[in-house]
């Protein structure tokens, strides 16, 4: 591709991220009068997606080959327990991550 | 001053976000530029698109021939979850949250701004005391866009002379993910939805191929949850 190509996919990229982002907006307008399941869904619908979202970041890991996703395993719960214990996410975040660093790069290298 | 209080706290919120998205943004910058791209690419994507993942597989896309169909598709692919962003959105993104001053270019500028690390501090519709919800929200989502062009530029600039090993940085995203989780199961009355969102997008993980599992988890996962409606929501809304 030539630059106007690249600049040209850059815009049609950014256009229609955009649109997914704006889609439920021209959907429903009137955010006062929303159908019943549209409120419902709002309710629900964050808890779900932050499960799917845990899922789609660890979306690369084999359970059957190299680490197995034992890191992984081993972080998640190191932050929880800190998070469920402490209170304060952004130590169980910090703590978790440098756990998770020192797991891949040294002891399940 | 309550504006210093507010950016303050937002700060303080967006860390974890400030950390993931500059060595996620270094990576991508010295990714994109490892293919053979030029400096500019991965800063002008950060400002525009401001979309993590998708911005990966542009570098792809912008390596390959010219195919702007393929590039509708891909984005819709890859960014559809964005639309059940903008679902919850509709409640927060109002004029009482955002203030009666220039609502809509705010309106505007926060929907573009809409990516997973921003909706997973902004989805919540009550903030702190003392705390200004409208400038939050605003500052929330400009400091994370700030954050996210300062990791890229920095990559595309300067990635071949960072020396440190990085490797695993990007844990800090899944980490925030399950604090917020593990926020979402105490608060919530039924404590399914969220269990039903690990399991089947884990099943459509394991069925669909890795690049297009994320649409059907999204709608299964809401199929189900309308159809357990009565069992799950936490009362009458009407």
């Amino acid at each position: 591709m030539n630059t106007i190509e690249q600049l040209i996919s850059i815009a049609i990229m950014a256009l229609v991220t955009f649109f997914t982002r704006a889609f439920s907006f021209i959907i429903f307008p009137n955010s006062k009068k929303l159908p019943k399941i549209i409120i419902y869904l709002q309710e629900v619908l964050p808890y779900a997606i932050f499960g799917l979202l845990i899922v789609y970041c660890l979306k690369d890991v084999s359970i059957i080959e190299g680490s197995h996703g034992l890191p992984e395993l081993i972080a998640i719960i190191l932050v929880a327990l800190i998070y469920i214990r402490f209170k304060n996410s952004l130590v169980a975040i910090f703590i978790g991550t440098i756990s998770y660093m020192l797991l891949v790069q040294v002891i399940f290298k | 001053m309550k504006n210093n209080k507010t950016l303050k706290y937002a700060i303080i919120k967006t860390l974890p976000i400030l950390t993931g998205f500059l060595f996620m943004g270094i990576s991508y910058g010295i990714y994109a530029t490892s293919k053979g791209l030029p400096f500019y690419i991965p800063i002008l994507t950060s400002i525009f698109m401001e979309a993590g993942s998708m911005e990966f597989v542009g570098v792809n896309l912008l390596t390959s021939a010219f195919n702007p169909l393929n590039c509708i598709f891909i984005t819709l692919m890859v960014n559809a979850r964005h639309i059940f962003y903008g679902l919850t959105m509709l409640n927060i993104y109002t004029k009482e949250n955002l203030g009666e001053k220039h609502y809509r270019f705010h309106k505007l500028h926060l929907i573009f701004g809409l990516c997973d690390e921003t909706f997973s501090i902004n989805y919540q519709n009550t903030v702190k005391e003392g705390i200004d919800k409208s400038k939050f929200i605003k500052y929330v989502s400009t400091l994370n866009h700030i954050y996210w062009i300062t990791g890229c530029t920095i990559g595309a600039l300067f990635g071949s002379f960072i020396k440190f090993n990085t490797l695993g940085i990007d844990f800090v995203m899944t980490a925030l993910f399950v604090v917020i989780f593990i926020n979402q199961f105490k608060e919530s009355k039924s404590k399914y939805p969220g269990f039903i969102g690990i399991i089947v997008t884990v099943a459509c993980l394991l069925i669909f191929p890795k690049d297009y599992f994320l649409i059907p988890s999204f709608i299964i996962i809401i199929v189900i949850l309308v159809i357990f409606k009565n069992k799950l929501r936490k009362g009458e809304t009407e």
